[in-house]
């Protein structure tokens, strides 16, 4: 077949960050009318390769070429005009003001300095209609889902004689429908000839959508292939650089032993948050929470670990009933936490490896009893080495390491503290298949070890995978616990969560 | 060499160079020191002298500021401290017994820790936004001052009093040492012990601290007492150098002057990482325009102009973006590349 020449060409891309690699010597290329998809864990530099295509960082080596000429881009706005539009994971759009006020703002039709509202709002329909879209354009932005908001800003780019469009994980936040549906809209625009780079974490829907895809690893090239001609397997492989069969060696659990109940819920809840439930959880054992976003998860590991107030109830820790004030209380009784919002409930951005690491341990020892230096250090090198943290450097920044390794910096602060109750808030969400195999692995070591774990996930393989016992919730209630034996399965956990009944 | 200029306090140092270069050609002998009656003299321990009561509240200032909040209370503390203290002097039957004084002293800054524990409560038990808190105590806190001394300017003749804002000790301005000592002890405190981590830590991150085990709340009460604290005993400086208490004046706007040293000394408003060195410089330079100021003769009716006009050079420079931009042409050509002349320049 031959190809059409590209429309964008990116050769021998370097950037470098301070005591970070973060592109070495990559070549990238573009075809008119493809679904290009770019793959990597996090860490290899997807972000860094779009954030220099766009000209949000200056490029240090190599040269990027559209239309066949040679391009400087120093800002995202220089990209944009060129033809290189952005529709970045959070949509970056104005929900207050109207659907065509959102695809016209900053270049709204005028005449002798007076916007023409009518032209404006026919101009969005006709927009949106090339996509396939039926919207009310003077309807504010607000009243449509995240996902029709995610096309009205995919027209806006379009319609900035967009050739080359980037959507950056455009499907985290979607759900099956809405994504075919911007399937859709992708298709639409390939007929247009326009180019698409596409970011995912979920394989599926690149061997849906992509035609093309250039996978990284550590910031270098490892190829380009036909969609068609790369099995999953191999890609997944290919982003790893190692097998997949990490990932299945943690099959065939050993059961939990008889061990003494390490903590004991009796109808512990809080109102408006989760109605009460009994949770016993055994030294080694792997407690897996099931359920859908907003099922009540997180309120239950809150609970536990003091982060909120329980409204009644008792909880006994080592048998001894205890009433956690604050999350201080529940560490001094060796409980911890790793909070799903890594940003916002996790990482102090500005403090380096190190200090994230040592925080929970200091904080335990209270600010007059310092941690010597020598022991820090060994410590963190330590964990450093143990999770195979990268870059292994305890003095870099944690904002500047990728979003699995922020998360295993997390689980070292927590780990330092050698905790008898571990609990886990989706340890594995937004990080790359390398690291969620690494982390799994660290769980069951862990509670082979003896500590007792309580492990969140949306993803039910995982949790079977890990658990020996399921609580699955569902509207703010726990409505069963199974255990973890060879009859339970995704399907009957699926059929648990959606019917709310106990099996 | 990069990595020196690449160090956070190469700027504050490059500006405070510049400002003290500056007054060599104004002012005769300027970076002469000299030895009269066993006692250190000149310029440059002027500085130091008149400026160590802004040291010491901007050291206090530091820790708040770190912590992602803002004290506006510190010029009401200092005349608190200076109005009690002078009060209780002048009560006592000798005014020169070093035990009464000593003892008008401890009151004073007892009751500055109280105030600073006010403000903590405020921030971190009721959970009002740091700006209003203090705001509180700013206000009241001259009312306060007022309510001490009556109204009145109180004067008094003490010499163990007088040494602390105006003696020397070991041939240094005796201010000079007391913040000596209170920086070694902040430092201690933050740098040697963990607290410095803590409060950087809250300050980075309050939520995250919290369910770390961290206990924002102790943090927090300590920090802004500790700034009352310093707060309190520059108002000793203050009041001792001019023996009388002036509810009114004393401390005025010391707030602002406070809070700019923290910034130009590279703390970030926001919280997070803090620089007592580079607070300390932050001050000098303050304190070194003001001299600079009177020694060059700005017009007094242009001195506010003028400081405002440095300051505003001295947060460029020190803002990472502006020098970004400011410089950008001078860096670009250090990455060459073969066809420069071909590149499509695409402007914003």
């Amino acid at each position: 077949m031959a190809a059409p020449a590209p429309i964008l060409r990116m050769s021998g891309i370097g950037k470098q960050f301070p005591g970070v690699k973060a592109l070495d010597g990559v070549d990238f290329r573009l075809l008119p009318g493809e679904v290009h998809a770019l793959m990597g864990e996090n860490g290899a530099g997807k972000s860094t390769l779009i954030k220099v295509l766009t000209g949000v960082y200056d490029i240090d080596a190599g040269e990027i070429e559209l239309e066949g000429r040679r391009v400087v881009f120093h800002s995202p706005l220089a990209a944009q005009h060129a033809g290189i539009s952005t529709v970045y994971q959070e949509v970056n759009l104005c929900t207050n003001l109207s659907v065509a006020e959102n695809i016209f703002i900053g270049r709204e039709p005028r005449r002798l300095g007076r916007i023409q509202w009518k032209k404006m709002r026919r101009r969005a329909a006709e927009l949106l209609s090339r996509l396939d879209l039926d919207l009310d354009v003077s309807a504010p932005l607000s009243s449509y889902s995240l996902a029709i908001q995610q096309m009205v800003a995919i027209a806006r780019a379009v319609d900035i004689d967009a050739k080359v469009l980037i959507l950056d994980e455009p499907t985290s936040s979607l759900d099956a429908g809405e994504v075919a549906q911007l399937f859709r809209v992708m298709r639409r625009l390939k007929e247009q000839g326009i180019a698409i780079l596409f970011v995912s974490h979920f394989l599926d829907q690149i061997y849906e959508i992509s035609d093309r895809m250039t996978i990284l690893r550590n910031g270098r090239l490892v190829g380009e292939y036909l969609t068609s001609e790369l099995s999953q397997v191999e890609l997944v492989g290919k982003m790893i650089g190692r097998e997949l069969a990490d990932l299945e060696k943690l099959e065939g659990r050993p059961p939990a032993n008889e061990a003494a109940p390490l903590v004991e819920a009796v109808e512990l809840g809080r109102s408006g948050a989760i109605e009460p439930f009994t949770l016993t959880i055994h030294e080694g054992e792997v407690v897996g929470l099931a359920g859908l976003l907003g099922s009540g998860r997180t309120e239950v590991a809150r609970l536990l670990f003091g982060a909120d107030h329980a409204g009644g109830g008792t909880l006994k820790i080592g048998g001894e009933q205890v009433s956690l004030r604050t999350p201080r209380s529940a560490v001094a009784r060796k409980l911890a936490f790793c909070s799903e919002n890594r940003r916002a409930e996790g990482l102090i951005p500005d403090l380096t490896v190190r200090e994230n690491v040592i925080l929970a341990l200091q904080a335990a020892r209270g600010w007059t009893r310092p941690i010597p230096r020598r022991k820090q250090d060994e410590l963190v090198d330590k964990y450093i080495a143990a999770l195979n943290i990268r870059p292994a450097d305890p003095e870099q920044l944690v904002k500047n390491l990728s979003g699995g390794n922020q998360q295993k910096v997390l689980l070292a602060r927590w780990l330092i503290l050698e905790p008898r109750l571990l609990i886990l808030d989706e340890p594995t969400r937004g990080i790359d298949v390398g690291a969620k195999a690494e982390i799994q692995r660290l769980v069951a070591q862990l509670s082979d070890g003896g500590m007792a774990v309580l492990f969140i996930s949306a993803e039910l393989e995982e949790v079977l995978r890990l658990s020996h016992k399921v609580g699955v919730l569902r509207d703010r209630k726990m409505v069963a616990q199974l255990d973890n034996d060879e009859r339970l399965t995704t399907d009957t956990l699926t059929e648990t969560i959606a019917s709310g009944a106990r099996s | 060499m990069t990595r020196f200029i690449r160090h956070r306090l190469f700027w504050p140092l490059v500006i405070l160079a510049g400002l003290l270069l500056l007054n060599l050609f104004f002012t005769d002998n300027f970076f002469r020191i000299q030895m009269k009656d066993g006692h250190l003299y000149g310029s440059l321990i002027d500085i130091f002298r008149f400026g160590a009561p802004l040291i010491l509240v901007s050291l206090g200032m530091t820790l708040v500021i770190a912590t992602g909040g803002i004290d506006l209370s510190v010029g009401s503390v200092v005349a608190v401290a200076g109005a009690l203290a002078c009060l209780q002097i002048s009560d006592l039957s000798d005014q020169n017994s070093v035990g009464g004084v000593l003892g008008a002293v401890g009151i004073a800054l007892v009751l500055s820790v109280i105030l600073g524990a006010w403000n903590g409560f405020l921030v971190a038990g009721i959970g009002i936004q740091p700006i209003i808190a203090t705001l509180i105590l700013m206000v009241a806190g001259r009312g306060l001052a007022q309510l001490i001394t009556d109204g009145q300017i109180t004067t008094v003749n003490s010499s163990p009093y007088k040494l602390i804002g105006g003696g020397y000790w070991l041939t240094l301005p005796f201010g000079i040492i007391i913040v000596a000592v209170v920086l070694a002890l902040t430092a201690f405190l933050t740098r040697r012990l963990a607290l410095g981590l803590l409060i950087e830590s809250v300050g980075g991150n309050a939520e995250a601290s919290r369910l770390s085990g961290i206990s924002a709340r102790g943090v927090l009460m300590m920090v802004y007492a500790f700034c009352a604290l310093c707060a309190g005993i520059a108002g000793l400086m203050i009041s001792s150098n001019v023996s009388s208490a002036d509810g009114n004046n004393a401390g005025l706007w010391i707030e602002l002057d406070a809070i700019l040293a923290v910034v130009i000394g590279g703390t970030s408003l926001a919280g997070g990482r803090f620089s007592l060195g580079g607070t300390v410089l932050g001050a000098l330079i303050i304190q070194t325009l003001t001299t600079t100021i009177y020694s060059i003769g700005v017009p007094p009716e242009t001195t506010l102009l003028f400081k405002a006009l440095v300051v505003t050079i001295v947060c460029l420079l020190q803002s990472p973006a502006f020098r970004e931009k400011a410089f950008r042409r001078r860096r670009r050509p250090v990455a060459p590349s073969p066809a420069t002349e071909e590149k499509v320049r695409v402007s914003a």
